[in-house]
């Protein structure tokens, strides 16, 4: 009789616990969701202001923005193409050097280096990615453009400059500074990146398969070539598209080493502008109108373009774990 | 007869064999060779950097550096004390703001949205806007915040690196929840304990190492990030801590005293360089620790 009057107490009390207890966990949820939602909101948020920003000068200058050279302050003139050619040729620039260069990082991390020595260097090349962006800036206009004056833009100008047609890309004074001094800085500066994604790819090959083709007497080359490569092919086009995506976006260390120059010139000597740069150098000084508005379009641009480029290189690093689900 | 015609046939395929054995071999050595070489250069960049931002960072620090404000421009002397406290206060409160906002954020992820649409597009998005173009966020918060209340702040520059901190603590804070075995949940629920005490008490408790890793990732990168700061919390050339003003802080300080003319601000420019590179990589290495203690666990 005592004991069930208790029990009838406890679960009373049990059942008071458990109802709060669900109005905590919905709580819970919702904020939880709520949080996550701001992260999408701060996106769509990105997106409507340089939209609504930009559309005073979409309004006045159309497609042709994109297209037209002239950017006069004093006249209210104003075309992105300039900019949108520096961001996009330091950019492929930064990747014909970056891409090989990691490669041959990834292979060395992955198949030739010591078991005992991996880590270490492994460490080093990710130290390498976080040095801050402006201190390779710092670097490249102090130490590098100076050298780069000095002795690799009169080698090139005396070897490659001399082919006819394409020796025009090496012409020109020997300033250090200018789109080529950007685009290999970029390199440097994407080189990391690139090769981290890439060795870490390497490293999900299943070693059966390494190992069978070394037993019918592959060389280490060949199975890196014939193996490795094709097994992580989209794991590692999709790194490559992520350093694209780094170096498109990428303020400071091209500012430093650009040359800030609103020309349009054939020489990758000559110095010029990248979106970013651009932005860094004039959106502080720019007067609400057509200057401030044509600064958020080439912002959208460049947002646009990295987004663009990011996602692919999501989707590729995606299916590349879903093959690897489904293979093992 | 025939047997002599085999014997020259196999010498014939044995000299051939050979050539295209000697072939491979040299194949394999210049690829591999040529890999090396790329190694070596990564290795000699890591190495050139780090030795000339000694060399020029060590020159330029002295007392003064962290004790008087930052001289005006073509004067001798100064220091660099208001950018430091600034860069301190506004990466201080974006850590504030950026660890309860990526840690819910990141929970909801790994312990409510696993196979939901919303959570798909969330992680998509995240991971988009951890590479994101960081000057386009200053633009962002320039439109929203800057522009609205008409003056540059130091809020407005913790806003803009907050944004870009707080998918870095999502993603690794979902990644580090995805690693705490199931069964560590199944038993607390069999306990009745009720989901939001599961998620904070146990699975965040256990993964609670690889979580503080998460945030002191997205301290490092943060520390370093110049672009946001420039149109956001912007300069001041006096020493202050008020946020609801424009602040010092060491990115912007560095960019403008190097690209200036004076040889002091190139020189102060050097030695806030060598700080922000140890932070940041001092900030690397601390998390790299914090997560292999856990690891030995």
């Amino acid at each position: 009789m005592k004991n069930s009057v208790s029990a009838g107490l406890v679960s009373a009390q049990a059942i008071g616990i458990a109802k709060r207890q669900r109005v905590f966990d919905k709580l819970f949820y919702l904020v939880t969701q709520f949080f996550a939602l701001s992260v999408l909101l701060a996106l769509l948020g990105i997106i409507a202001s340089l939209v609504v920003n930009a559309y005073p000068a979409f309004q006045q200058f159309g497609f042709g923005f994109f297209t037209t050279v002239e950017w006069d302050i004093i006249n209210g003139e104003f075309g992105g193409a300039i900019a949108i050619y520096g961001t996009v040729i330091t950019s492929v620039i930064a990747l014909l050097i970056a891409v090989p260069l990691s490669f041959g990082i990834a292979v060395f991390l992955t198949e030739i280096c010591p078991k005992s020595l991996r880590r270490a260097l492994g460490t080093a090349i990710e130290i390498l990615a976080a040095v801050p962006s402006i201190i390779y800036g710092m670097f490249g206009l102090f130490i590098f453009a100076p050298l780069f004056a000095d002795y690799i833009q009169p080698a090139l100008a005396a070897t490659l400059g001399q082919i006819p047609g394409f020796g025009i890309l090496f012409s020109g004074a020997f300033n250090g500074i200018g789109i080529l001094c950007a685009g290999l800085i970029l390199a440097m500066m994407i080189l990391p990146f690139i090769a981290s994604v890439m060795r870490d790819v390497f490293e999900i090959v299943p070693p059966v398969l390494k190992e069978s083709a070394y037993g019918i007497g592959c060389t280490t080359w060949e199975v890196v070539r014939n193996v490795v490569l094709p097994y992580t092919k989209t794991g590692v086009i999709g790194g490559i598209m992520l350093g694209l995506g780094r170096a498109l976006g990428e303020t400071m260390a091209v500012t430093f080493v650009i040359g800030n120059a609103h020309k349009l010139k054939a020489s990758l000597f000559a110095p010029g502008n990248s979106i970013a740069s651009t932005l860094a150098n004039e959106f502080g000084e720019a007067e609400i109108g057509a200057h401030y508005s044509s600064l958020f379009l080439l912002g959208l641009a460049l947002f646009a373009i990295t987004f663009i480029v990011l996602s692919l290189a999501k989707i590729m690093l995606m299916r590349m774990e879903a093959n690897q689900g489904a293979k093992t | 007869m025939s047997n002599a015609q085999f014997k020259t046939g196999s010498a014939i395929t044995k000299g051939m064999d050979q050539a295209l054995f000697n072939k491979r071999k040299r194949v394999n050595a210049i690829g591999l060779t040529l890999s090396l070489i790329a190694m070596s250069i990564g290795m000699i960049f890591l190495f050139w950097i780090l030795s000339v931002l000694l060399y020029k960072g060590f020159a330029a620090i002295s007392p003064s550096l962290f004790l008087q404000s930052t001289p005006a421009p073509g004067t001798e002397g100064g220091g660099l004390a208001n950018p430091i406290v600034g860069s301190l206060m506004i990466v201080g409160a974006c850590t504030f703001i950026s660890t309860p906002i990526g840690i819910l954020a990141g929970i909801y992820l790994s312990e409510y949205g696993n196979k939901s649409r919303f959570a798909e597009v969330t992680r998509f998005v995240t991971d988009i806007m951890l590479s994101a173009p960081s000057i386009v966020v200053g633009l962002f918060v320039y439109a929203i915040v800057v522009y609205q209340v008409k003056h540059f702040s130091g809020w407005a520059g913790t806003i803009a690196l907050s944004l870009i901190a707080i998918p870095v603590v999502v993603r690794t804070t979902e990644n580090m929840l995805r690693l705490v075995p199931l069964t560590l949940r199944e038993a607390a629920y069999a306990l009745g304990a009720p989901k939001w005490k599961v998620a904070v008490s146990i699975t965040l408790t256990a993964a609670k190492s690889g979580v503080i890793t998460g945030i002191l990732l997205a301290l490092a990168r943060v520390s370093g990030e110049t672009a946001p700061l420039l149109f956001t919390a912007l300069n001041n050339q006096f020493f202050s801590t008020n946020m609801n003003a424009p602040m010092a802080n060491l990115p912007v300080v560095i960019f403008q005293f190097a690209m200036s003319p004076y040889d002091n601000w190139i020189n102060l420019a050097w030695g806030g360089a060598l700080l922000i590179t140890f932070a940041v990589l001092g900030l690397n290495i601390l998390a790299r620790v914090v997560f292999r203690e856990k690891v030995k666990v």
